[in-house]
């Protein structure tokens, strides 16, 4: 099933589907290495609708809410 | 010869350029724009190298003001040589830049930097074999230790004598096809004379719609433009994605087979360094470890200046009777000098007591990685006001200087987001402010009072925002926010950041201090302050200050911390509570802190955010705080 990135639980490993947004986003999503068919970690949830830490190819980024909400995943463990 | 040094940020670009140059480095602004690189110039084999170190780029795709003008800079063409520095523990996202980079056929070396964190990761590379690939030289490096930069350097000589050049490397055949057939017109056309780019660079632009090649297009046929179009529509259809979509894929997809062909991977060490984010980046131990690092640091700063300032001051100030000895004090001669012994002192006592210790923290703070992990802990809050979590980094600057703070703003993507930092950032009490709240309301009223001003003013900041993000309701994009691993910070590079944003305030506002202390005895000596005090009466009347207040608002537009020196001298005394009573010491520090900014400030606005912007801060901040300080002046 497929959900938004920011209701993913801490912990949690998804692959990206798909990433709806414009030009600009899907730039500098895709230059931190977040393209569709990657494969994110949840790690952290900051309190009060706060950013999303994920992992990716190795690497820690933080993705603010709004950002997450536009990122299409499938959860795969 | 030119090199520059271009890659991601954190990739540790600096730390080889400040390995090289030291305090040598001079700072310079792209034409027209705020944003920032560094040069420096050094001998290699008998001639003169000079090195650019240009801002951190993730893409030469890419819509941030600084990415922009790096990519510009190569453009221009007077590049000799690229040095594109790679953090080797993120090769595969890093090959991403490299490879474009390729496209633009300039020499090249690449540099796997950090080559030990990659080693720690368990990520082994085959260096030859990387070489091989990309046709250029690949030396690995350990920078922060020094290791392998002269190596580095003598490399890239070579590749810029022998303007030696990478290889291209393919995409998959239906997306070259597509290129070719695109390149084939631009060739027809003749564009790329008007950019002065590769052929093939030019088409995967156009593929990408990159606006900045998009928008210059005006003088060109709407033919080529069709075709474009064309071709655009055509990747679209194919592979059922927008064709920008497409070519990053195709990027991302050749640099993971490269990373897959040239590593191997073993077991990584875990060490301690890995869980710090498990505290620093708790939903509640992150906030508690986040107030108490704050507080060590603005407590360490305070005391610290505190210890140097007073001794600093008097010596300064035992200087004044001495010449008073050999100069009558009535004459011009001796008001000119006594103006610039306390312009000169009041500058020492910001530079060296406070803002040195703060910049320098807060540069350690920086190299550590924590400013990120800062941003992503207050994102919510000042989602509140509007921005995202990005901005905490130009307020935190501010609390040193606010010139320093506004150029910072750059690193917000939007022009709003931009504007509204910048006006938040002019109301934070900057190192020149800090001095006023610690000389006045810490020592007359109590320490407890000096702080309640601190909280006032955060309270301040978050109602503008509210208001701010009110009258210019779009919706900020969000952050996007790499989180590097943890490193030790190295002195040199601390050093030389704190050198770099000390020098806005010597050269820019230590000398306008001067000058202003300086014009303030004269106008003493003629006797024509009592002229503008009265001009100002209506005003100092609204808040209940004494007429002689008049002169010194007027100064702390030129440098605020000349406001509390022209305090002193207008009044005559360095005791200001036996003129002054406690509300009227408090009304006089809480306006000074919100007030126009000062000179400097207004001329980073203006070129930052531009003309009718700045007149709005100015008027913006002017109403603040007569609001607040009348406030004050009953209330308290």
């Amino acid at each position: 099933m497929n959900i938004t990135l920011d209701l993913i639980k801490e912990g949690q490993k998804v692959k990206v589907v798909d990433i709806y947004g414009g030009w600009g986003i899907r730039q500098r999503l895709g230059c931190l290495g977040i393209h569709p068919g990657d494969i994110i970690t949840v790690r952290k949830s900051a309190i009060m609708r706060g950013p999303i830490l994920i992992s990716i190819h190795g690497n820690q980024v933080a993705l603010g809410r709004g950002i997450a909400k536009k990122i299409l995943v499938e959860v795969i463990e | 010869m030119k090199i520059a040094l271009m890659g991601q940020p954190n990739s540790g670009k600096s730390t080889i350029f400040n390995d090289v140059a030291g305090y040598k480095a001079v700072t310079s602004n792209f034409p027209g724009k705020t944003v920032e690189y560094t040069l420096t110039k050094f001998s290699l084999f008998g001639q003169t190298i000079e090195l650019v170190d240009l801002p951190g780029t993730y893409s030469l795709t890419s819509f941030d003001l600084a990415e922009l003008e790096a990519r510009k800079y190569l453009l221009k063409g007077n590049v000799d040589v690229v040095i594109n520095v790679i953090d080797a523990s993120l090769l595969s996202r890093s090959l991403e830049l490299t490879l474009q980079l390729l496209e633009l056929k300039l020499p090249m070396v690449v540099c796997l930097n950090m080559i030990d964190e990659a080693e720690r990761k368990g990520i082994k590379i085959d260096i030859e074999k990387l070489s091989k690939i990309l046709g250029v030289p690949v030396v690995s490096a350990i920078a922060l230790k020094g290791k392998g930069v002269k190596e580095l350097f003598s490399v890239a000589y070579k590749i810029g004598e022998e303007k030696r050049i990478g290889k291209t490397l393919n995409f998959s055949k239906d997306v070259e096809k597509i290129i070719d057939q695109l390149s084939a017109q631009i060739k027809e056309k003749q564009i790329t004379q008007e950019f002065n780019v590769p052929i093939r660079f030019l088409a995967l632009k156009y593929l990408e719609n990159d606006s900045y090649f998009m928008e210059n297009f005006k003088d060109i046929e709407k033919d080529i433009f069709r075709k474009i179009n064309y071709f655009q529509n055509l990747l679209k259809e194919v592979h059922g994605r927008p064709p920008d979509v497409v070519i990053s894929s195709e990027r991302h997809h050749l640099s993971m087979n490269i990373y897959e062909s040239v590593v191997s991977l073993t077991k990584p060490h875990t060490s301690l360094i890995d869980n710090l984010d498990n505290i620093f980046m708790h939903p509640i131990f992150g906030y508690v470890f986040l107030g108490l690092i704050l507080y060590l640091f603005f407590n360490l700063v305070f005391t610290v200046g505190k210890m140097v300032e007073e001794p600093l001051l008097d010596y300064f100030y035992g200087i004044i009777p001495l010449i008073e000895r050999s100069i009558d004090a009535e004459t011009l001669l001796f008001s000119v000098i006594s103006g610039i012994i306390q312009g000169l002192a009041g500058g020492i006592a910001i530079v060296l007591p406070y803002l040195f210790p703060f910049l320098f923290g807060l540069a350690i703070l920086e190299d550590l990685g924590y400013l990120p992990r800062i941003a992503f802990l207050l994102d919510a809050f000042l989602h509140k006001i509007g921005l995202h979590g990005k901005a905490i980094i130009p307020f935190m600057l501010g609390y040193g200087c606010t010139v320093p703070a506004i150029m910072a703003t750059r690193i917000l993507e939007s022009e709003r987001d931009r504007f509204i930092a910048s006006v938040l950032a002019t109301m934070i009490p900057c190192a020149a402010r800090m001095t006023i709240i610690f000389a006045l309301v810490a020592f007359y009223i109590s320490p407890q009072a000096a702080l309640a001003v601190y909280i006032l003013d955060i309270i301040v900041i978050i109602i503008s925002g509210k208001i701010l993000s009110h009258l210019l309701p779009e919706i900020t994009p969000g952050m996007i926010l790499e989180i590097p691993s943890y490193h030790t910070p190295s002195l040199k590079v601390v050093l030389a950041k704190t050198w770099l944003r000390m020098k806005e305030f010597i050269f820019v506002a230590w000398p306008l201090l001067i000058v202003g202390s300086t014009i303030l005895s004269l106008l003493q000596y003629y006797k024509t302050d009592m002229l503008i005090n009265n001009f100002f009466s209506p005003l100092s009347s609204l808040l209940g200050l004494p007429l002689v207040v008049g002169t010194t608002l007027i100064f702390g537009i030129l440098r605020k911390e000349l406001s509390m020196l022209m305090l002193i001298q207008a009044i005559g005394t360095s005791n200001v509570a036996a003129v002054m009573s406690t509300t009227q010491i408090m009304t006089f520090t809480i306006f000074i802190i919100f007030y126009i900014p000062c000179v400097a400030t207004i001329a980073v606005l203006w070129r930052e955010i531009g003309t009718k912007r700045t007149f709005f801060t100015i008027a913006f901040t002017f109403v603040v705080a007569i609001i607040l300080a009348t406030i004050t002046r009953f209330v308290y």
